[in-house]
């Protein structure tokens, strides 16, 4: 169990973490999200007493890191895998470690194997590669057979048989009743490993929520509806008798309509009784990137802008035929495509999208609605179960 | 921004016991595991190694030297030629020394070091100890080595067991001193080259400053870095009157002055790597 109560860290006049309070507890995954430079390395630094809280504290089964008796025999760390003396082999490296806490050294021996690093247990680690690399930080976490195990970033850098690996192994340590802390930008794989999630974003906490409930709070289950193409009075008749039935109807640019506020089987029968045929009738459940993506949108403090070359290129010379482009007129822009890289997130409590909501008050017909949110870009893959249910 | 929901059910207060019997940590666990540390690096070995080249090679040829000249040291012993293979030696040391905390930093074994034993003062002292006690033994090794040839080859004055003890125990003593203080040196600064420098500089700087104080106002500086500069504190370790005028330190005084040296550094070591963030 790791307990973090008020935690803030200043350098100099910049906050890196603030008034973080949060709790992680044994049994199962917990997953650590945030964009980077939010903070979660300086947390788990204080975690581990590497960095001293400006205020607050945090402790790990009641004690703070630095007071506990033989700190790698409770605690199992993965920082930063290439915290290693390069010179030094791998096996002797572990030997040092396993040393600090008075583990035999038929520990070491037993670790090398279970990552998989026994070929080469008496190679300097310098020559590792990253992968190899974090199996050697996976094997010093693993060294004291610790009750709390914190992994930054393990699954960096590995073969897709080492992620399969570190997922069960996550899920393995989690079940035998440790504490597990993970912390990683593979969306992906923290929908696959972690059962519950802890989101920071600029030093503060975000959402603190099992991934279930995270996915649905942030993010919009919908409906694809599809009427016969070129018949737009079925159309917007499926459409006003869905906002009669309380659900909210927009239009996707490409004709079909999404569908918030009904079950499928409700849509089809309305659909029945309104004797309008449907082309498509698809559920769209959004992913945890998505879910993440609409909560930390506001919180991201690198964000790339396009590379324009400006530069490089050969300035434009007008009077000579021959150099440079001649004036080509601008590509209309779509006015439907929005030209920010990502949508504003509407507040999960205005979500129009948002599917388990109480019947909305007003019937709002669907060219007039107010939409905090404009429409989705069509390039953009809403979920990833879209291109299966076309 | 998402309304905080209570947490459905917390799971039951089971957590996980390792069959491995736990106990406490303490200093000798930190001393097994420096010694495998210092051990397991290629630095130690060339360190260490060009060092007993460079103690044995000069003091050697220094030896072959005054015995071929003959006879103008009957009244002193042929000890004090040990001083020749300790300066460039103890430059070896002070790298070494340095490395020791240094590389840690520079490599970020630091942080897996510490979460490894949050107890800092415990993982200092046991690089101090394991480090003294390494270069002291090998310094004092190859230290009797050098002084026995020493006084078989050069015909000189018989020396005292005063002499002999200063010559081998204190030789020793000095080096592995000097090699702490570079090692608080390293632990301070926390960069292998910075830390090198600024020992290097510590050792030869002060004498090579004062060859070249001409000016009369400086004189009493120049004599002040002349007599307390750490090569003529190594030549002051083998003489039992001060060598460098009246009130200099002779003997057994410059090992403790420069004991006393890194203390304070060893102290200032402590306080800072309990203090700072890693």
């Amino acid at each position: 169990m790791i307990e973090a109560v008020g935690l803030t860290k200043r350098y100099g006049a910049k906050t890196a973490v603030y008034n973080l309070s949060f709790q992680v507890r044994p049994g199962v995954v917990t997953g650590f999200l945030g964009p980077n430079g939010s903070g979660k390395s300086t947390t788990m630094r204080m975690i581990l007493g590497l960095d001293q809280p400006t205020a607050g504290r945090v402790t790990i089964g009641g004690h703070p890191f630095r007071q506990l008796p033989n700190a790698p025999r409770q605690v199992g760390a993965l920082l930063d895998a290439k915290a290693v003396h390069g010179g030094r082999s791998a096996r002797n490296h572990l030997l040092s470690l396993a040393q600090l806490a008075g583990i035999p050294a038929r520990r070491v021996d037993e670790v090398l194997g279970v990552v998989g690093l026994q070929d080469v247990a008496r190679r300097r680690s310098k020559g590792f590669s990253l992968g190899m690399g974090q199996r050697l930080g996976i094997a010093a976490a693993l060294l004291g057979d610790p009750q709390v195990l914190l992994f930054d970033e393990p699954v960096n850098g590995l073969d897709p048989e080492g992620i399969l690996w570190v997922r069960n192994l996550m899920k393995k340590l989690a079940s035998e009743g440790r504490t597990v802390f993970v912390s990683s930008h593979l969306m992906s794989e923290m929908a696959l490993t972690a059962d519950h999630l802890i989101v920071i974003g600029r030093g503060q906490l975000l959402s603190d929520m099992p991934v279930k409930q995270f996915i649905s709070a942030n993010s919009a289950d919908f409906a694809r509806v599809r009427t016969p193409e070129g018949e737009a009075a079925q159309r917007d008749k499926l459409s006003g008798v869905l906002v009669e039935a309380g659900g909210q109807v927009l239009p996707e640019p490409d004709g079909a309509l999404r569908v918030t506020g009904l079950p499928l089987p409700r849509i089809s029968d309305l659909a029945h009784g309104a004797d309008v045929r449907l082309w498509e009738l698809s559920p769209h459940q959004a992913s945890l990137e998505e879910a993440y993506m609409r909560l930390t949108q506001g919180a991201v403090d690198y964000r790339s802008t396009d590379d324009k070359l400006a530069h490089l290129q050969a300035p434009p010379q007008p009077g000579q035929p021959g150099y440079g482009l001649p004036p080509q007129p601008q590509p209309p822009l779509p006015a439907d495509v929005p030209q920010q890289g990502w949508y504003a997130p509407p507040p999960p409590g205005e979500n129009p999208y948002a599917a388990p909501q109480p019947p909305a008050p007003a019937p709002q017909p669907p060219a007039a609605a107010p939409q905090p949110s404009p429409p989705r870009p069509s390039i953009q893959k809403p979920s990833d179960t879209t291109e299966d249910a076309r | 921004m998402t309304a905080p929901t209570p947490t459905p059910v917390p799971p039951p207060p089971y957590g996980y016991v390792s069959p491995i019997p736990v106990r406490r940590a303490h200093l000798g666990d930190a001393l097994a595991s420096e010694w495998t540390k210092i051990r397991s690096v290629r630095a130690t070995m060339w360190t260490l190694g060009t060092m007993i080249l460079l103690m044995l090679g000069i003091g050697l040829s220094v030896a072959a030297i005054a015995a071929g000249e003959g006879g103008g040291m009957s009244e002193e012993s042929a000890l004090p030629l040990g001083f020749f293979g300790m300066l460039p030696a103890s430059i070896c040391v002070i790298t070494l020394g340095v490395l020791t905390i240094s590389s840690e930093y520079g490599t970020g074994m630091i942080r897996t070091t510490l979460t490894a034993c949050p107890s800092r003062s415990r993982v200092l002292t046991a690089k101090a100890i394991v480090f003294f006690l390494l270069v002291f033994t090998v310094t004092l090794v190859v230290a009797f080595v050098v002084a026995t040839a020493q006084v078989a080859m050069v015909d000189a004055a018989e020396p005292t067991g005063a002499e002999w003890a200063r010559a081998t125990v204190g030789a020793a003593g000095f080096m592995a001193v000097l090699g702490l203080l570079s090692m608080a040196v390293g632990a301070l600064v926390r960069h292998s080259a910075g830390a090198i420098t600024v020992m290097i500089g510590v050792l030869l700087l002060p004498l090579v400053a004062a060859l070249f104080m001409f000016a009369p106002a400086l004189k009493g500086l120049q004599e002040v870095l002349f007599t307390y500069s750490v090569p003529s504190q190594m030549i002051a370790l083998y003489s039992a009157q001060p060598p460098f005028g009246e009130g200099g330190p002779a003997g057994w005084e410059a090992l403790f002055i420069l004991t006393g040296i890194a203390a304070v550094a060893l102290g200032g070591a402590y306080a800072l790597l309990n203090s700072r963030d890693v």
